[in-house]
């Protein structure tokens, strides 16, 4: 009978993934692309924020936006429509972006030629927080109908995130929404990450998001 | 959610181990998962049954090790081991500072070892 051997293994299981990631922040850096990944669950509002952050920075910025969705043409349709340039990912089931995923997206748009991407992920809140997709900054949406109770159920992404946007500030008074806890939460999964409360609807609170867009790009160039 | 594609990860690390090692079968693999994460355990050895069929690592049990959530207060530099549903409302128990930490563990992703013959 052959003996059992115990091998070492000590390798990180997503290495490949991260490695992959770590090259492309590499590149984005050479081109001087400043590019944010944003998560969010489904109906969050990612694409609504998109719209109002085109209207708000295209004449100062070269922005090109990347779009994951599972299988429809939705979203990049309605990016298209403010002259900005999307390019779809169809992620075919997938639940999350990884970083070949965003290198593709990437090299379909020339990320030479953009000062400003976006890349919005699959919604989701499990699984984009263990994916690296090389993007410079994560950006995360919650809004205010998915409840203050989040960070405990889905707290890797908390801690994920660069800045956080509270969207559908709006819908507060018709909710039992608790702003206060929610930022206790935040606070302790992720200690001093700026929190932006907006209205991707009304416009609300979309200046605070862009001033650090603006603030973001000056310290990256 | 995202177990299967962990799961091919797993697959290739080891299966390029056991070549390295001159090994005919896997036996168990151990790996180091941090309580943070959604993993599910069972969907993970599922997908490794499936993924794994005709390679030498077929049959192979996944032993998977929680790594607990350890936190360091960033006011008194104390470190705590808590539970994932303890995060809430946590204050450091030394100087009472209201969630300031920072994580030391509990996201790990890892690979420990394997066994083979």
């Amino acid at each position: 009978m052959d003996e059992i051997k115990l091998i070492e293994v000590k390798e990180d299981i997503l290495s490949d993934n991260d490695e992959a990631a770590r090259k492309l922040r590499d590149k984005l850096r050479r081109d001087r692309c400043f590019a944010v990944n944003l998560m969010s669950s489904p109906g969050a509002g990612k694409t609504s924020l998109l719209l109002k952050t085109i209207a708000a920075l295209k004449e100062e910025f070269k922005i090109g936006i990347i779009e994951a969705d599972i299988d429809s043409m939705v979203d990049a349709e309605k990016i298209r429509e403010t002259g900005v340039t999307a390019v779809q990912l169809r992620t075919a089931g997938f639940c999350h972006l990884d970083a070949a995923m965003v290198k593709t997206g990437l090299e379909g748009l020339g990320s030479e030629s953009f000062d400003l991407v976006f890349i919005e992920n699959v919604g989701n809140l499990v699984c984009p927080a263990e994916f690296d997709t090389g993007a410079i900054k994560n950006a995360m949406i919650l809004s205010v109908p998915e409840g203050d109770d989040k960070p405990l159920k889905y707290p890797l992404m908390f801690t994920r995130a660069d800045v956080l946007l509270v969207n559908k500030i709006d819908m507060m008074e018709l909710s039992d929404f608790d702003p206060a806890a929610l930022k206790q939460r935040v606070q302790s999964l992720n200690p001093g990450m700026p929190t932006f409360e907006i209205s991707a609807k009304t416009g609300r609170g979309i200046a605070l998001w862009t001033d650090w867009i603006r603030r973001e790009t000056k310290v990256f160039a | 959610m995202h177990e299967l594609p962990v799961t091919e990860s797993i697959l290739n690390i080891i299966l390029k181990h056991a070549e390295k090692n001159r090994v005919s079968r896997v036996v168990s693999v151990t790996l180091h998962i941090g309580e943070l994460s959604d993993l599910e355990n069972q969907w993970v050895q599922h997908y490794f049954d499936y993924l794994s069929k005709d390679t030498p690592a077929a049959g192979a049990v996944l032993k998977i090790e929680r790594i607990p959530i350890t936190l360091k207060c960033r006011n008194c530099q104390h470190t705590i081991k808590i539970r994932k549903e303890e995060m809430d409302g946590l204050s450091c128990p030394e100087c009472g500072t209201e969630g300031d930490f920072s994580f030391l563990s509990g996201r790990e992703y890892y690979i420990k070892e394997m066994e083979a013959m």
